[in-house]
């Protein structure tokens, strides 16, 4: 049997899950909230950016599945010792996820040293000995990368033409399977005949712009697909100093990319909204103390504070390294604790929104109203004065994210990111930046990286107007 | 106005002492004068007594916030703490764990900090200012619309993105500027014009994108129609109305960072190896000097709190509607 296990990121990954259904099952049944998401949906941009940040989110929530496989026991005397009680077994120390079993692949197929994209041979020469005693310089065939080929400089054109148009075909099958499956879902719902629902998507005259959708999602699975065929056989993105594939890499990057992203606001969250809307509702010394709380934060530069408290945690765990079984949960404590101190760093800003609105909105005259009534300030405050600030709140939310992802690479760059043995974009940046001096250049990695994380961060951006225009008050048109 | 300045300053200082207090705590959870005096001397052979003569030479051998063996305000004056801080609000910082002069440092290494920060945000300013001009002149057409979607791509782009391609484009393959170092006189421009266009063209996108919302914000106002209305050109009522108008909160925002340019940027430095301000904190970090950390953390917050007060006073400066009170 496999063991589970559940890293505390995870498990916030997982409540935020909830917390995001919870509030899409909430939004469908209140109109107002319905209305700025159909707004949303309804958008070109809005509708391509979210598909593309659900292939993300995809892979994220793939790798936040963790396990530890059991070891297999060899049959001598550890057996008999475990006999008398309980079967016991053993697991690997290494902690594996979903994700990790289905690139299972790329994870194992390591060569010596770096490989380039595509590549059928090592990035350097070695002097190899040949078969008839002889030494030579020449390039060492890859252990997997290319591995089918009997004559890799003749066939490799053709092979990798094969694959790609296998990848296509496959792509395109499986892209007339859903959208005709799509398509008959929308044409049941509307009651419409095949034709007459294709008719109205080529023709636009539907609400939502599935044109885009179908478009989109054409290109994802081309690119997914040409990932499947390609990426088994060859590098996709070539191979890094130990000749551990880039790809691999990139994709197990996504997770830290969006746990610091969404986990930091997450935490950050609860102390933004609350303390922000007591002083602006209380008033007096309350707002005194909450003001001078968040200008002190502030007025401490950012990038020393989380240095400090990351260098702080560091020697806390290196001194108790008993406490965590797997150096995964080592790497995610830290991960966890960088969201924290990202949170403490980042909630002011949201603070003081949040204070200005509501002092705005305690002079309105339902406010006034719901007082002179004698409904209590707790009541006021979650009945009246929250749900009028939600927008504010989840329009920052959405604003910071991709400010978060940028903010990672640079802080792995410092050396106070996430734990150097973690995936991460910024760790690739920062090893692959030593290589910048080699001649010929590794460039692969710094490439894949800032590839995969461009994408994420554009996507977020454009999907951030968005939600924006939807939601804001000031920029809703009628 | 001058009652507003001295009521500002009075009630910065409560917020210091907490900055302090912070960073003090931070960095004392994380290594006891103990550990401070072992990493000084050398990880070996290190007697107790020899720790003690450490601590006792530079004034650890306190308790660290509160001594109970004092009476009335000495148990809070006589320690770590107090003494530490105390002479930061008259800005002694003292001397670094390895016995240089920090305050002798920081002028030193103010300089080359401000000559990269400087020439960021003028030219930078300017760049912006006058990508956001064009794009509002050219509102609601193709051009507007290509030219936001360029400033969202380029804001999606990794700050270490441009460093790393500047610096490959640039110093690599062009051969024209070293990558990285720095030289003091004539020869710095040499150093500095690198991370210039790297930072600014790295600002380009976030800037231009704001500035513009600003812009067409004030482009959509009434005085705007009047000006219109008046008959006066386009070009006439963006740079006489639309721009004076506009630059309010754009000042603003310069204003406020103004002081903290001397801080210099920690990620730029240690890039290029420009030997100031923003390395050297780096460096403290890494090696963990206190001494340091705490003066460049306690100088940060003043001169963040320098430009806030500035902020406010620039406001009732071009904008006679605001009143202080």
């Amino acid at each position: 049997m496999i063991k589970p296990v559940f890293l505390l990121t995870d498990l916030l990954i997982f409540v935020l899950v909830a917390v995001v259904i919870g509030f899409a099952i909430y939004a469908r049944r209140h109109e107002h909230l319905r209305a700025p998401w159909r707004q949303v949906f309804r958008s070109r941009t809005g509708v391509a950016s979210l598909l593309v940040l659900s292939v993300y989110i995809m892979i994220g929530l793939l790798d936040s599945v963790h396990f530890r496989l059991p070891l297999e026991v060899p049959d001598n005397g550890l057996q008999a010792s475990s006999q008398q009680g309980q079967p016991q077994s053993h697991y690997s120390v290494e902690v594996l996820s979903l994700l990790d079993m289905a690139l299972r692949p790329l994870r194992e197929q390591a060569e010596k040293t770096y490989s380039a994209p595509l590549a059928t041979t090592l990035f350097a020469r070695e002097t190899v000995e040949l078969p008839d005693g002889s030494q030579q310089r020449l390039y060492p065939r890859l252990i997997y990368g290319g591995a089918h080929l009997h004559n890799p400089a003749a066939e490799r054109g053709a092979d990798l033409f094969k694959r790609t148009g296998v990848a296509i075909v496959m792509a395109l099958v499986v892209w007339l399977l859903l959208m005709t499956l799509l398509l008959w879902l929308l044409a049941y719902r509307r009651r419409l005949s095949l034709a007459q629902m294709l008719d109205n998507v080529l023709h636009r005259r539907e609400a939502v712009p599935w044109l885009v959708v179908v478009l989109v999602s054409a290109l994802l699975l081309v690119l997914v697909m040409l990932m499947i065929w390609l990426a088994p056989a060859y590098h996709l993105f070539g191979t890094d100093k130990v000749g551990q594939d880039v790809l691999y890499q990139a994709l197990k990057s996504i997770r830290t990319a969006l746990a610091i992203g969404t986990l930091t606001t997450l935490i950050m969250l609860p102390f933004a909204v609350l303390l922000g809307i007591l002083a602006g509702y209380l008033r007096g010394w309350v707002d005194d103390v909450i003001q001078y709380l968040y200008t002190t934060l502030n007025s401490i530069p950012g990038v020393l504070l989380i240095a400090a408290a990351v260098l702080m945690l560091q020697v806390y765990i290196d001194s108790h390294a008993e406490l965590f079984a797997t150096d995964a949960e080592r790497a995610d404590m830290r991960l966890l604790f960088l969201c924290m101190i990202l949170g403490i760093t980042s909630w002011t800003g949201l603070c003081r929104l949040l204070r200005g609105e509501t002092m705005k909105i305690r002079e309105v005259e339902y406010i006034q109203a719901a007082t002179a009534f004698g409904v209590r300030s707790s009541r006021i405050i979650s009945r009246h004065i929250l749900p009028n600030v939600m927008h504010i709140v989840l329009i920052s939310v959405v604003l910071d994210f991709s400010g978060l992802v940028l903010a990672e690479a640079v802080l792995s760059y410092v050396g106070v990111g996430v734990d150097p043995s973690m995936h991460s974009w910024g760790n690739m940046i920062n090893s692959a930046r030593l290589e910048m001096a080699r001649e010929p250049m590794v460039w692969w990695a710094l490439v894949a990286a800032f590839v995969f994380m461009f994408v994420l961060v554009l996507a977020a951006n454009l999907f951030a107007d968005v939600v924006r225009d939807a939601f804001d008050p000031r920029l809703r048109k009628g | 106005m001058l009652a507003y300045i001295v009521r500002r300053v009075l009630y910065a200082i409560p917020i210091l002492i907490g900055v302090n207090l912070i960073t003090f705590v931070l960095f004392f959870v994380v290594n006891t004068p103990d550990d401070m005096a072992r990493m000084q001397l050398g990880m070996k052979h290190v007697t107790p007594a020899a720790i003690e003569k450490w601590k006792r030479a530079h004034g650890y051998d306190r308790p660290l916030l509160y001594n109970d063996r004092r009476q009335g305000l000495g148990r809070v004056t006589d320690t770590i703490f107090f003494d530490k801080s105390a002479r930061l609000f008259a800005f002694q910082f003292g001397q670094a764990d390895d016995g240089r002069d920090i305050a002798e440092d920081i002028r030193e290494r103010m300089w080359p900090s401000l000559a990269i920060a400087l020439p960021v945000l003028l030219v930078g300013l300017l760049v912006t200012i006058s990508v956001s001009m064009l794009l509002a002149f050219f509102r609601a057409t193709y051009i507007d619309f290509a030219g936001v979607v360029i400033l969202v791509v380029l804001m999606s782009v990794s700050s270490l993105f441009y460093i790393i391609g500047g610096q490959f484009l640039v110093g690599k393959l062009l051969h024209l500027v070293p990558i990285s170092g720095y030289q003091g006189g004539i020869d710095a421009w040499k150093f500095i014009i690198l991370p210039v266009i790297i930072g600014v063209v790295g600002g380009i996108g976030s800037g231009s994108r704001w500035y513009r919302t600003l812009f067409l914000e004030e482009i959509g106002k009434d005085y705007v129609r009047t000006a219109r209305a008046k008959g006066l050109a386009e070009m006439r009522v963006l740079f006489r109305h639309v721009l004076r108008n506009a630059l309010i909160p754009i000042l603003t925002g310069v204003v406020v960072v103004l002081p903290t340019l001397f801080m210099g940027s920690l990620i730029m430095e240690s890039f290029f190896g420009i030997p100031g301000l923003g390395s050297y904190t780096i460096d403290a970090i890494r090696a963990q000097d206190f001494a340091i950390v705490r003066s460049m953390v306690f100088l940060g917050s003043v001169l963040y709190i320098l430009g806030l007060l500035l902020t406010d006073i620039s406001y009732t400066l071009v904008d006679p509607r605001v009143r202080l009170s």
